[in-house]
């Protein structure tokens, strides 16, 4: 048997089912690889004693043969999941040392059908960033390396999740995607990345950041796993009155590979000037893969697609600006010292000077900002009505008979960490150019490894689908997975 | 449309985060250059659409109005920089 930690969700079910291994010899093997991590800083909290105990458990439950498809396997959690008793800060220092007295729904459901807890894994600070290298604990290093051996960016926001699938600390991963922050890592590092449906997954105990896009997903080592994660994650909740009443489908059961007859669109406005032309070769070979299994490849446009990276900077940072005033050194985390004679009002503004990072400053100025008298309408309201014509395309398009949308996840392979100028945030916003678009519309999409550049950095393609119905898009996903063939794994140096 | 330092400083002051007076000026120009990309949503023809609320199409969910949690003061204190006898602890508010 290969290295247990190198395996599956998939193939551990298998194995562990036959008998062939036990939780216990699963999650040790991923706990010695988590203790080798250091370079990657992947893990920002290890809970290795809660590990071990929750894989005896789970190694019972699979005896009394009452086992789910998660039931056993050694996953990671990325920090902005509230889990009982673990600290949890969504890389912030402002909740520096708080522990949730509550778990996330995610995790809660994770727990419920036999996962076991590895720890938690570092991102952007709440979920604000693309190259993780806003995370109060520094950035995750990618575990592919530059041609000279230069450290790369895994991504963000959701890179300690992806680092951590591409090395193999851990089975899966947790992630979260609010503007392509589990699809990019996930290309970035030549692993899976599922966004569901706006409402498929509960955001309760989930930090939020701007809660009519984000939405919690798996990252995985390939679609069939996806597909088994996303239903042991998705769930109806009445504690998050947005997430739908709707059963949780078996996805995995989905997974035909009989894509005969599916009409995939070619989006012409994601056909950007400057693209790397190894982006669109990939993106050309994608089309033909999914055509030679029987699909009918058909152009569509989505006009209002350029609007989406500006639409998605108004709003984004609007329900930030709201949802970040919670954090006012009264209730939990970071409080400022104060001065003599300081008031409640230097409280807040020390307190929040200091916990929050430059970029979380700035997104939760720029939302105070478009949210202020005088400006509502011009920015946010505007930006509101461009996004509903942004999802309109998308429903003209599955109006038409399109079953599916196929398009570059990134508009570059992974860059080095260092490499995006602070001083110019819209640099770093223009690579969430292919990504945000979904997220405003509340579609499903994957990011699926596909091949590699001229240096041997992974590429990523991503398809999206029709609302509610990951098991369709994962089939399809799940095709193109195949008829890639993506195997490459990263040398280990760390 | 661009920001000045004073803006600059109101902005900051309403989102309640303390900025040095020598920082105003790379705020203003950060905010400015944020803000002038997101004028190319000025080209959009938006006449007559709805500013979108929510986006799935669903009726908010709704339930008896009753307590359904609660009696655990312990718990939500137990993350405060400063809880004192069963309450939050703050700098005095009213002179």
């Amino acid at each position: 048997m290969t290295e247990l930690n190198r395996m599956t969700i998939a193939g551990a079910r298998d194995a562990l089912a036959k008998g062939e291994t036990t939780s216990v010899e699963l999650t040790e093997a991923c706990i010695a690889a988590a203790e080798g991590q250091g370079a990657l800083n992947a893990f920002v909290h290890r809970t290795a004693d809660m590990a071990r105990q929750m894989a005896a458990e789970a190694d019972k439950r699979i005896a009394a043969g009452n086992a789910t498809a998660m039931t056993g396997i050694p996953v990671g959690v990325k920090d902005v999941f509230a889990v009982k008793g673990v600290p949890t800060q969504a890389g912030s220092n402002i909740l520096r040392g708080f522990v949730p007295e509550y778990e996330s729904t995610v995790t809660r459901n994770l727990w419920d059908a036999g996962a076991v807890m590895l720890g938690k894994l570092n991102q952007d600070e709440f979920a604000m960033g693309s190259t993780n290298e806003s995370s109060c604990y520094g950035p995750a290093v990618n575990p592919w390396r530059g041609p000279d051996g230069q450290q790369l960016t895994p991504g963000g926001s959701s890179g300690g999740s992806a680092a951590a699938v591409a090395a193999d600390l851990v089975i899966a991963a947790t992630g979260t995607d609010t503007g392509g922050s589990i699809r990019q890592p996930a290309a970035f590092t030549g692993t899976v990345g599922l966004k569901p449906t706006y409402g498929r997954v509960s955001r309760w105990g989930t930090i939020a950041y701007a809660s009519s896009l984000d939405q919690a997903g798996p990252m995985t080592k390939t679609v069939r796993d996806a597909a088994i994660m996303l239903g042991a994650m998705a769930s109806a909740d009445p504690m998050d009155s947005t997430c739908a009443d709707l059963p949780v489908p078996d996805f995995e059961a989905a997974l035909t590979g009989d894509i005969r007859g599916k009409r995939i669109g070619i989006p012409r406005e994601y056909r950007m000037e400057g693209m790397p032309d190894a982006i669109d070769a990939l993106w050309k070979q994608g089309a033909e893969m999914l055509r030679d299994a029987g699909a009918e490849i058909v152009d569509i446009s989505l006009p209002h697609a350029k609007y989406a990276l500006p639409a998605y900077y108004v709003i984004a940072p609007a329900e930030a600006s709201s949802n970040l005033a919670r954090y006012d050194g009264v209730r939990y985390g970071h409080r400022a010292k104060l001065a003599q004679g300081d008031g409640i009002v230097e409280m807040y503004e020390k307190t929040r000077a200091e916990g929050f990072g430059p970029e979380v400053q700035r997104r939760v100025m720029i939302g105070t900002y478009v949210l202020s008298a005088g400006f509502y309408d011009a920015y946010y309201n505007r930006a509101r009505k461009v996004r509903a014509l942004i999802k309109r395309d998308f429903e003209n398009a599955f109006a038409d008979g399109i079953d599916s949308i196929l398009a570059p996840t990134t508009p570059s392979a992974a860059f080095a960490l260092g490499s995006v100028d602070k001083g110019d945030p819209v640099q770093m916003y223009l690579n969430d150019v292919f990504t945000v678009t979904l997220n405003l519309a509340g579609l499903p999409g994957v990011a699926v490894p596909v091949g590699q550049d001229a240096q041997g950095l992974p590429l990523g393609l991503q398809m999206f689908g029709r609302p509610f119905e990951e098991g369709d898009l994962l089939n399809q996903a799940s095709v193109l997975e195949r008829a890639a063939g993506f195997v490459a794994k990263p040398d280990r140096w760390w | 449309m661009s920001i000045t330092e004073d803006e600059a400083r109101k902005v900051a002051h309403l989102a309640r985060i303390a900025v040095d007076d020598a920082q105003l000026p790379a705020l203003a120009r950060e905010l400015s250059g944020i803000l002038h990309f997101m004028e190319q949503l000025n080209e959009v023809d938006v006449e007559g659409v709805e500013p979108m609320t929510g986006v799935t199409p669903m009726r908010l969910k709704r339930r008896e109005d009753g307590v359904t949690t609660g009696g655990m003061p312990e718990k939500i204190l137990s993350n405060a920089p400063d809880a004192r006898e069963g309450f939050f602890a703050v700098p005095k508010v009213v002179e």
